[in-house]
């Protein structure tokens, strides 16, 4: 019998519920251990850059206006859609070049993060909430409301695991996010897009884009239209130039050094209050 | 042209008919033109000048055709250099407001006119209501044309309601809008480009905005066919203004592409060019800004109408 011709995958970008390519036609080879092709990824343009913004922002009042309820079900829902997929992403993490045990914990991992944010759904707004007393006849009140379109640069070293570690706090505050995976282990990220695609998670909310950390980091940092600017990294100029970009149009900047992210003090839900404002009512009393 | 010199609807009942997949090939092909840099700057303000700022709608009231008119006239002042939008288009009963609000400038008034959308109704009634915005002081009219007889076949009835409304319209512009989304076929546009133009119209408009599909650029190429294909024979020029769901600068450009390419520089004006439009405006301003700072913008700087 003939040896099966093996159909390799088109790793695509994610943008508005969509998996198009990307709209310069450009791509870069990644490679495996030994200098073995593993695929052809999409390097992501600014343009494709401003179209997920566009779709992120259409995304966000739909997303936002859901109840915590239904956000704590939907992320429920992509930690069950990820475990239905583990071997997938087990597979994708050898290739790139994480052993068997650490592949397989890393899945795990990312699974329980994902339930660990979908519980806080419901929860963190009564924990960041607060009643102020003041001195004239009303009743004051602060809660967290999400800011908006949040741009993230993925951490480069973990590519499942991190990247999940950032996107979660953001969406299950209602936010909508436009996302730069890992330059050299993006396969996960883009099989993590499909994940989202088929978990409830509407269209534009999670937008993934692959491609060169120094080609975009200005427009995610520049754009008006995007509202907090994740990095991680600990590039000190990197950094620096997110800071000032965000200065543009006062966007929040968050630069996340984590080195570790299986350790479990990777998730907390002041990572949440990361990407929410503090709005804060006057509601005059009857006398 | 018949042997006496006059206008017959016979010169335009048997129009070539129309390539429907060479119309979509050069479409496509055209869309693929890159225009960027100084180009593109210069392209995106010419769209911006070729802009009938537009609100149609049973809500509107005087405060929103107040609020349009205003934007009209302050697009976005923080910029220097910004032309001003062509037009404001409205209802009949919003014109005295639009004059009133733009006398000092050199934005036009347009009233849409004989029972806008459907335009079932008399022609006796068309008329009154063409004249009566053109009292109030519209400086265009954009009339609807029967589609129903067109599709009957009567195209004298047509052709007769336009030249009636054209004579009707006195000084004032007359644009015709074909409302190509319920003509069916690329050979209907084409026939009824022909009767609109022989009837006198000054500009031919693809649609309402009201019915889907509205403009697309098949059909604004096959309207400019007939506009230039008219043009060669008598040298009359014939403006065109695409209505309806152009929404982003990257399509305007687009129109503006076909244009230059089908019917040369000269139409390259407000003159003889419009887009029919509400929200085009601020992606066109968004997209100028972007081209000025180098930084993408937000919707939020811009007033929205």
């Amino acid at each position: 019998m003939k040896k099966r011709l093996e159909v390799l995958k088109t790793y695509k970008i994610y943008i508005g519920g969509k998996f198009p390519r990307t709209e310069s036609g450009r791509y870069y080879l990644l490679e495996g251990k030994n200098k073995k092709p593993l695929a052809n990824i999409c390097r992501g343009s600014r343009k494709d850059f401003r179209n997920s913004v566009v779709a992120a922002r259409k995304a966000f009042s739909g997303w936002s206006g859901r109840t915590a309820y239904n956000r704590g079900q939907i992320l429920y829902r992509i930690a069950e859609m990820l475990e239905g997929r583990r071997e997938q992403f087990v597979s994708e993490l050898i290739l790139q070049g994480d052993s068997a045990a650490k592949a397989e914990k890393e899945v795990n991992i990312s699974i329980d993060r994902f339930i660990y944010y979908a519980g806080w759904s419901d929860k963190y707004i009564q924990l960041f909430s607060s009643v102020n007393p003041v001195a004239s006849p009303h009743f004051n009140f602060s809660v967290p409301e999400p800011t908006g379109v949040v741009t993230m640069i993925a951490p480069e070293e973990s590519g499942l695991l991190g990247l999940i570690s950032v996107i979660a706090p953001v969406i299950v505050g209602g936010n909508t996010c436009v996302v730069l995976a890992s330059h050299s282990k993006p396969l996960c990220a883009v099989s993590f897009a499909e994940v989202l695609h088929s978990s409830d998670v509407p269209g534009g909310v999670v937008n993934m884009l692959t491609g060169f950390r120094s080609e975009l980091l200005d427009n995610f940092s520049t754009h008006m239209d995007v509202n907090a600017v994740i990095y991680c990294g600990d590039d000190k100029k990197e950094g620096k130039r997110v800071m000032e970009n965000s200065s543009l149009n006062v966007k929040r900047p968050h630069i996340i050094n984590t080195k570790d992210w299986t350790k479990e003090k990777a998730q907390d839900p002041y990572q949440i209050l990361d990407t929410q404002e503090i709005k804060t009512t006057w509601h005059p009393i009857g006398i | 042209m018949s042997n006496n010199g006059s206008i017959n609807l016979s010169d335009f009942l048997n129009p070539p008919p129309v390539d429907q997949i060479g119309i979509e090939e050069r479409v496509a092909r055209l869309n693929k033109r890159s225009i960027k840099k100084n180009s593109k700057l210069s392209a995106l303000k010419l769209a911006l000048s070729m802009i009938d700022l537009t609100t149609l709608e049973g809500k509107d009231s005087k405060g929103k055709v107040r609020q349009l008119c205003n934007k009209a006239l302050h697009l976005h002042d923080s910029f220097p250099d910004l032309p001003n939008v062509a037009a404001v288009c409205v209802y009949p009963p919003m014109v005295p407001t639009a004059v009133e609000c733009l006398k000092e400038s050199n934005v036009k008034v347009a009233s849409v006119a004989t029972a806008f959308p459907s335009g079932m109704t008399t022609l006796q009634t068309k008329l009154s209501e063409v004249r009566r915005v053109v009292r109030m002081g519209a400086d265009e009219v954009d009339m609807v044309i029967s589609r129903g007889a067109f599709l009957r076949g009567e195209y004298h009835l047509v052709f007769d309601e336009i030249a009636s409304v054209k004579e009707a319209c006195g000084e004032a512009h007359l644009k015709v809008i074909l409302e190509t989304g319920e003509l069916y076929s690329l050979d209907n546009v084409r026939l009824a480009s022909g009767i609109a133009i022989g009837a006198g119209a000054d500009f031919i408009k693809t649609s309402t905005g009201k019915i889907q599909p509205a403009a697309t650029q098949p059909v604004a190429l096959v309207m400019m066919q007939a506009i230039r294909d008219h043009y060669f024979k008598t040298g009359k020029k014939v403006g065109l203004k695409p209505a309806g769901g152009i929404s982003d600068a990257k399509t305007a450009i687009q129109y503006l592409v076909l244009l230059k390419e089908t019917l040369g520089v000269e139409w390259l004006t407000p003159d003889l060019f419009r887009f029919g439009a509400s929200s085009l405006a601020n992606d066109l301003l968004m997209q100028i800004l972007k081209q000025a700072n180098g930084v993408y913008q937000s919707a939020n700087y811009f007033s929205k109408d």
